[in-house]
């Protein structure tokens, strides 16, 4: 049965059903809300947790790290700066191959100052060796953070999660909802048992030194670590859509097997891009969508089969470059293009930065521009001297 | 460790690096780092230990006769010993090999 909820609310009944045993957060919007409830559901005694309540994010991700070394199921959630205060914290979660779930209320980062919603403080913390995982709606919020928990602790795994969905746009939504039944979760989820754990009668040390010598080796068996759980994080979707009845792939498609012109995009703007293609279809406009669920490990070859036939491929990407040639996620899309020897145009397209609004007409009139020959590669600026190889949608010039 | 650190490969590391061993940081001789080294002036100590006690890297130790030394295997020429030393008996000197 349905029920109409709030997302942020639904993210933490999702960790009561995973049966969070530490949970270590510091409230910041649009997080709080997530937070908040999970204090509300441990001071009632609906969950049996161990609260930390900390003074800053760098604070709850270092008690998180704590929780899970010593054994537990940890639970964190963050946004925008309080990410980037985790930021150091962040490897050393990884590094140390700790099974910790974060979800991420995506925020534009200050300065200047926003808290609504864009990609940039995930992006920032993209090579942080964190398993990560995007959302487009509120029931996809609930599953992702039930499955982040067993992709997570799979033993061939063993790494953090993070599980975003957009702020406001997601996490401040009522929703019909369908949860799981708690025995429904604990079949799918059983209990975690740690590979380590710190306690007084075995031992062991967790975060020693590494010389020139060994550094190398440490961090390379990490990334065969996180290349590795790809086909886990496919089996743990599988399994789930199978107990569950909603089906979860790494990357799904809307009407892209038709379409030689497909957007490629993350978390809730997917729902106006799919809006903008059947809007389209009435006018005999052929588009589709090649939605990325999972970002890091990246699944390349599994684009790469689908984005291999395109003719454009249109990037949406979240996040200002920072001085790069493109977006966080064109980046990744046209190496592997490169890779996979894929001659399709590419085009980067940067929208909804900080809160702005991104509407189904904005979509259309990215494919008329693409489709038109006004555009060619690369995009260019107004000015010869600023040529950009991406577009700011809807920016004031 | 149970071999030198230089022959470890990758997947012989335990996962997240954890090191199941016992006090295995004495393995690692970081004596190495030293340029300069405690020698100690035995007409002046007066064996108080504020040597013994301030050594960051319990380096130093007690002999038999009760004056100071410090383990050079593990001694990385700090020179806080001699700088706490108030009867001035430990000098930091060239560490010529």
């Amino acid at each position: 049965m349905k029920r109409g909820i709030e997302v942020s609310i639904a993210a933490s009944e999702a960790a009561k059903l995973a049966r969070v045993e530490a949970i270590a957060a510091y409230p910041i919007t649009p997080q709080t809300h997530i937070v908040e409830h999970l204090s509300e559901l441990v001071a009632n005694g609906e969950l049996d947790a161990v609260y930390v309540t900390v003074e800053s994010e760098h604070s709850a991700l270092s008690a998180c790290i704590g929780a899970s070394a010593a054994g537990a199921r940890t639970f964190t959630s963050t946004s925008a700066q309080g990410l980037e205060l985790m930021h150091e914290i962040l490897f050393i979660a990884s590094g140390l191959r700790l099974p910790i779930v974060m979800a991420v209320a995506n925020r534009a980062l200050s300065s200047p100052l926003s808290i609504w919603n864009d990609h940039s403080d995930v992006m920032a913390t993209r090579d942080a060796g964190w398993i990560q995982l995007f959302c487009e709606n509120g029931q996809e919020v609930v599953d992702t953070i039930i499955m982040a928990f067993k992709i997570a602790e799979d033993r061939r795994v063993l790494l953090p999660v993070m599980v975003n969905l957009d702020g406001f746009q997601l996490s401040h939504v009522v929703e019909p909802i369908e949860f799981p039944s708690q025995e429904e979760v604990d079949a799918f989820l059983p209990e975690y048992k740690p590979l380590y754990t710190l306690h007084p009668d075995r031992p062991v040390t967790m975060g020693a030194y590494a010389t020139p010598e060994l550094y190398t080796e440490a961090k390379y068996a990490q990334e065969q670590a996180i290349i590795n759980s790809l086909p886990v994080i496919k089996e743990v979707l599988s399994e789930y859509s199978r107990m569950f009845g909603r089906r979860y792939r790494i990357i799904e498609i809307y009407n892209a097997e038709k379409s030689d012109t497909v957007f490629v995009a993350m978390g809730s703007i997917n729902e106006n891009i799919m809006t903008a293609i059947d809007g389209m279809k009435k006018n005999k406009k052929s588009c589709g969508l090649v939605k990325i669920r999972l970002f890091r490990p990246f699944p390349h070859s599994e684009l790469a089969e689908i984005l291999k036939s395109k003719k454009n491929i249109i990037v949406v990407d979240r996040a200002m470059p920072g001085g790069s040639m493109n977006g966080p996620v064109f980046n990744e899309i046209s190496s592997l293009c490169n890779r996979y020897n894929i001659k399709a145009k590419l085009f980067n397209y940067i929208v909804g930065l900080g809160g702005r609004d991104v509407l189904p007409e904005d979509f259309v009139s990215i494919y008329d521009e693409v489709k038109s020959s006004k555009v060619v590669r690369p995009l260019k600026g107004k000015k010869e001297a600023t040529t950009q190889n991406y577009k700011v949608i809807g920016v004031r010039e | 460790m149970a071999k030198p650190m230089e022959e470890y490969k990758w997947h012989e590391l335990n996962v997240g690096c954890v090191i199941e061993e016992v006090g295995s940081s004495r393995e690692y001789k970081t004596g190495g780092w030293r340029s300069l080294r405690p020698v100690w002036d035995e007409s002046k100590c007066i064996k108080c230990g504020v040597c013994w006690l301030f050594c960051p890297d319990a380096a130093i130790y007690q002999k038999e006769d009760g004056y100071f030394t410090a383990n050079l295997n593990y001694c990385k020429g700090c020179g806080i010993c001699a700088h706490e030393c108030w009867p001035m008996a430990i000098k930091m000197v060239e560490d010529e090999k």
